[in-house]
């Protein structure tokens, strides 16, 4: 059990007080929208936990090919520790867009194509943490586990397309919007500065996290091996 | 046009829920530390008594 490096500790400090500037910025910096006003405010940080949370069902999936290679465990806790806090990043994402959906579509769920899809995503990760936890042989449930972040990491690009491929109310923030679309918005420069202050801020955030759930993961590999031992 | 007070009002929804949910985790995260370091230090005591 090791104490944190020093460059965790930084990031931790480094975390806070970018989420205090991140917060500063949406609400001190960044212009008030014409239509929507102030819910518009939900979209910076809606969009930074979206891309944090695919980043790291993308991590995940290049852990689990490195599992693949290597057989080796470490990777095992890498691949869970990506997809764990892509899970709360993405589910934040879900729920503050469902909210600024209520008075901007009328309604607080919809089944369209980008909000379907991106249900199906957080599912598919649930049911990977489920599942999971039903298999005991380490290496056979490293390996499923795996083989499941490769397949399931293709929900990751179908719900980033979603939005550009079909007929979508979902605005685009980047590219052209359907002609469905409802909610979008021409961003100012203070806008674009304060979206992309939070995309780092949360970048970082997911770092640090991504980091304490890693050590995490490893103490309680080295308390299963002292237990073990125990019983040996 | 959102009015005002309905768009403050679901912002600040927004903004709860996501300050909610990270501080959550978070709590989580140091909870599930605090006790795997607990299992440890006892394991290691067992451990030492052997």
């Amino acid at each position: 059990m090791k104490p944190q490096p020093i460059v965790l500790k930084v990031l931790n400090v480094a975390s806070v007080l970018l989420f205090l500037a991140a917060l500063g910025m949406v609400f001190l910096y960044a212009p008030l929208e014409a239509t929507m006003n102030y819910v518009q405010k939900i979209f910076y940080f809606h969009i930074a936990n979206a891309w944090v949370g695919m980043l790291g069902f993308i991590a995940a999936a290049v852990a689990g090919v490195v599992y693949l290679i290597k057989h080796d465990q470490k990777w095992d806790i890498i691949e869970l520790a990506a997809v764990e806090i892509s899970l709360v990043f993405f589910l934040i994402a879900i729920a503050a867009g469902s909210i600024w959906a209520r008075p901007s579509w009328g309604a607080y769920w919809t089944w369209e194509p980008r909000l379907t899809t991106a249900a199906i995503l957080e599912m598919v990760y649930i049911a990977y943490l489920l599942l999971r936890q039903g298999i005991d042989d380490p290496d056979r449930r490293a390996r499923f586990s795996a083989v499941y972040t490769l397949v399931g990491a293709i929900s990751v690009p179908i719900t980033f397309m979603s939005i550009r491929l079909f007929r979508t109310i979902h605005p685009v923030v980047i590219g052209t919007n359907s002609a469905a679309s409802q909610g979008s918005f021409d961003m100012t420069s203070k806008m674009l500065t304060t979206m992309f202050f939070a995309l780092f801020t949360f970048s970082v955030i997911f770092v640090n996290l991504f980091w304490h759930r890693i050590r995490l993961g490893q103490l309680a590999q080295q308390v299963e091996q002292l237990k073990l031992e125990e019983l040996q | 046009m959102i009015e005002y007070a309905t768009s403050i009002k679901y912002m600040l929804a927004g903004y709860a829920v996501i300050l909610t949910v990270l501080a959550l985790y978070i709590v989580s995260l140091f909870i599930r530390w605090r006790n795997l370091k607990r299992d440890f230090q006892t394991l290691k005591e067992i451990q030492k008594k052997d």
